[in-house]
């Protein structure tokens, strides 16, 4: 990777003197800068054949995210994190992204600090593990992984405040990044191909209205609390059925204007950690069609055994419950599901850990299946092991037309 | 769910804090001696955090070589930054340049002497900062010997204490005293401390478990006096008896007062980590 870090380095050069005025070892204040990241091989196999004759069985890809930081002495730095994806099956999660690309100033402002953070980057809000409800900032990068957690840069101006009274932090998000979905060729689609390429916009302003968030956090003892406000472009889009230009049907992405007021909590005592993340959204159309003004809400534990036995092992147990207000009427599937996990910690050399969990439908009978598998290799490499399974989907549910698309994922990852 | 390729917990209860410990505990002045046992031993740990104070702040570099029976070695890289908070626990940060696969990762607490600690952990995949639990005591430090209550502060308040008897450890005298820890969620019935009655020097610690048995050692090396006062040691080595395994921790790059302060160890400094 040497010759690419070289690369960057002059590109990020005059980016930084442009910005500071002072070429980097030139002055008295040293610039660092440094490169690293992951690669991945990974393949991917689905047991049951696709529902549609275009989707293959199994496919393979490669995923780069090198990093690259510039930093002066005073803490001012730029970061920059392409991300690219090739895969063998599905030509649209081919794809190419920048995680970050942004230019982060901080200071002292009485006893307390500001932070200024310019350009592309992610945002994380919440404490649940089974969904990341109030979490609403960057568009999800669906098509690279089903589970949501899988993050779009997005442009953005994050001004933080924080003290001892807490840390306040506001928004402006200036352009909306559409959410990526499967192709036809893809698994875990609907049954009609989502026209990614025809989003529909309630604004007129389209993907450029100015959306503005705000959140204020802090830690109360053994509380950690979050309130949050977001005023702009949906992230979630509906999707409508429609006729494309070649008259084929296809579901087309339709974001609506939002407003969503989120609330995290987390209470951690001893071995025990107590979530709860809670939204009301407003401005939002359910699965019919229909504006609908929603509360929802993810409430759950997460409780560690140290040392099982005196062993170096650690085994926890993870409940959560999602509710959704609209219930049949939702958009996802967390309409009213349980999620019961354990995660396997041995405390080896080579960091294993294994993550299993369940989700049950409260009211239908679906279940989904969740495995994580990572254990290291060398200092460089490690394995890990994925899969998402369906053993029953009930007809009424969402996720009905991925029924035959549970999957076990392989992959080698070299960090740099 | 988890995010790929970052074990949750792997992470030091209080590395920094070893340094400053094993200058912490103490030898005996002349003037308690003839004191019973138990008073003894405890104005010995009074007496070293009393000679700790004062420091301000500190950052450094460790690095560790985990070794299996067979001799087989692996590599763990970390930075940390510690403030001195005084009359309360200190606040330490953490950031894990090796193994790659946790690079980036930083684990922030504010340990306290009477109530729990409060830890949080970035986790740079996710740009997540969780809240963890500070109730894991007898758990492995990333895979090492080094469970993450000997990482943790050896505050006073944590352990009773009973002064057993002086003897010479290589050219100098060293106290013997033996400590208990008080949290009922220790993995020691008690460890026997060396240390130099003229520097209050930590050389040695036997750990044993709770069916008292002879469990571990640490032997410390390389002393270096900074600021014209506190000594830091360079080299600890921690053999398990019973596995066989051993994990020696080397510390460099000491700068003592780099005017750290309270807002590069909040949450919104954490995401600041690289």
């Amino acid at each position: 990777m040497r010759w690419r870090a070289a690369r960057i380095h002059i590109v990020l050069v005059p980016v930084w003197v442009a910005l500071f005025g002072v070429a980097p070892g030139s002055s008295a204040p040293p610039i660092d800068f440094d490169a690293s990241g992951r690669l991945r091989l990974e393949g991917r196999w689905h047991p049951q054949s696709g529902a549609y004759p275009e989707q293959s069985g199994h496919a393979s890809g490669v995923v780069a995210e090198p990093e690259f930081h510039l930093e002066d002495a005073r803490g001012r730095s730029l970061t920059l994190t392409p991300f690219f994806r090739y895969d063998s099956a599905d030509p649209r999660r081919t794809h190419f992204d920048l995680r970050e690309a942004y230019l982060l100033l901080f200071g002292q402002s009485g006893r307390g600090e500001w932070e200024l953070r310019l350009g592309a980057d992610q945002v994380f809000w919440g404490v649940a593990e089974s969904r990341h409800l109030v979490d609403i900032v960057n568009q999800t990068d669906l098509i690279e992984h089903p589970d949501e957690e899988e993050k779009m840069g997005q442009p953005m101006a994050h001004l933080t405040w924080s003290a001892d009274w807490g840390v306040v932090e506001v928004f402006g998000l200036p352009y909306h990044r559409a959410r990526t979905f499967p192709g036809p060729e893809g698994r875990l689609r609907y049954s009609l191909a989502v026209d990614t390429d025809n989003p529909l916009y309630e604004s007129r302003a389209k993907q450029w209205h100015f959306d503005v968030a705000a959140r204020y956090s802090h830690s109360f003892g053994p509380l950690d609390i979050g309130a949050s406000v977001f005023d702009g472009t949906s992230r979630e889009p509906f999707l409508q059925p429609e006729l494309n230009s070649g008259g084929a049907p296809v579901l087309r992405p339709y974001y609506e204007q939002i407003r969503q007021l989120g609330l995290d909590a987390q209470l951690t005592l001893g071995a025990w950690l107590l979530k709860l993340e809670t939204i009301q959204r407003s401005g939002a159309r359910n699965i019919l069609g229909v504006e609908q003004n929603y509360g929802a809400m993810v409430s759950g534990f997460e409780y560690t055994f140290y040392s099982v036995r005196g062993s170096a092992h650690d085994i926890s147990l993870l409940g959560e419950w999602n509710y959704d207000g609209r219930g049949g009427n939702a958009t996802n599937f967390f309409d009213n599901d349980v999620f019961v996990a354990t995660r396997w910690a041995p405390n080896d050399v080579q960091g294993t850990e294994l993550l299993a969990g369940i989700m049950f439908d409260a009211t239908r009978s679906s279940q989904v299946v969740t495995l994580e598998f990572n254990r290291r290799i060398t200092d460089r490499w490690s394995f890990s092991v994925e899969s998402i399974a369906f053993p029953r989907v009930d007809e009424s549910d969402i996720l009905h037309e991925t029924r035959r698309d549970s999957f076990f994922s392989f992959s080698f990852n070299y960090n740099f | 769910m988890n995010p790929p390729h970052i074990r949750r917990r792997s992470f030091p209860y209080c590395t920094s804090c070893l340094a400053v410990w094993a200058f912490l505990s103490t030898g005996t002045p002349a003037w308690v001696q003839g004191a019973d046992p138990e008073a003894r031993g405890l104005k010995i740990a009074m007496d070293a955090r009393e000679r700790g104070d004062g420091f301000g702040d500190f950052s450094a570099s460790q690095a560790m070589v985990l070794r299996n029976r067979g001799g087989q070695e692996s590599r763990r890289q970390l930075r940390l930054q510690v403030l001195e908070v005084p009359g309360e626990g200190d606040k330490n940060l953490f950031v894990f340049d090796e193994p790659r696969d946790v690079k980036g990762t930083a684990l922030l607490i504010h340990s306290h002497r009477e109530k729990d600690d409060e830890q949080w952990l970035y986790l740079p995949a996710l740009r997540r900062v969780k809240r963890i639990s500070s109730s894991n005591q007898s758990g492995s430090f990333m895979g090492s010997e080094f469970a993450y209550e000997d990482m943790g502060t050896p505050e006073v308040e944590k352990f009773t204490y009973r002064y057993l008897r002086e003897e010479p450890c290589g050219d100098l005298t060293c106290t013997v005293s033996e400590r208990i820890p008080v949290n009922p969620r220790s993995g020691y019935s008690r460890q026997v401390v060396w240390q130099d009655r003229d520097e209050l020097r930590v050389w040695k610690v036997d750990y044993y478990d709770r069916k008292n048995a002879h469990l571990k050692t640490l032997s410390v090396a390389d002393y270096r006096q900074y600021l014209d006062r506190y000594w830091y040691a360079g080299k600890m080595t921690m053999v398990n008896h019973i596995t066989g395994k051993s994990t020696t921790l080397t510390w460099t790059d000491f700068q003592f007062r780099n005017n750290l302060n309270e807002n590069d160890f909040t949450r919104t400094g954490l995401r600041r980590i690289r």
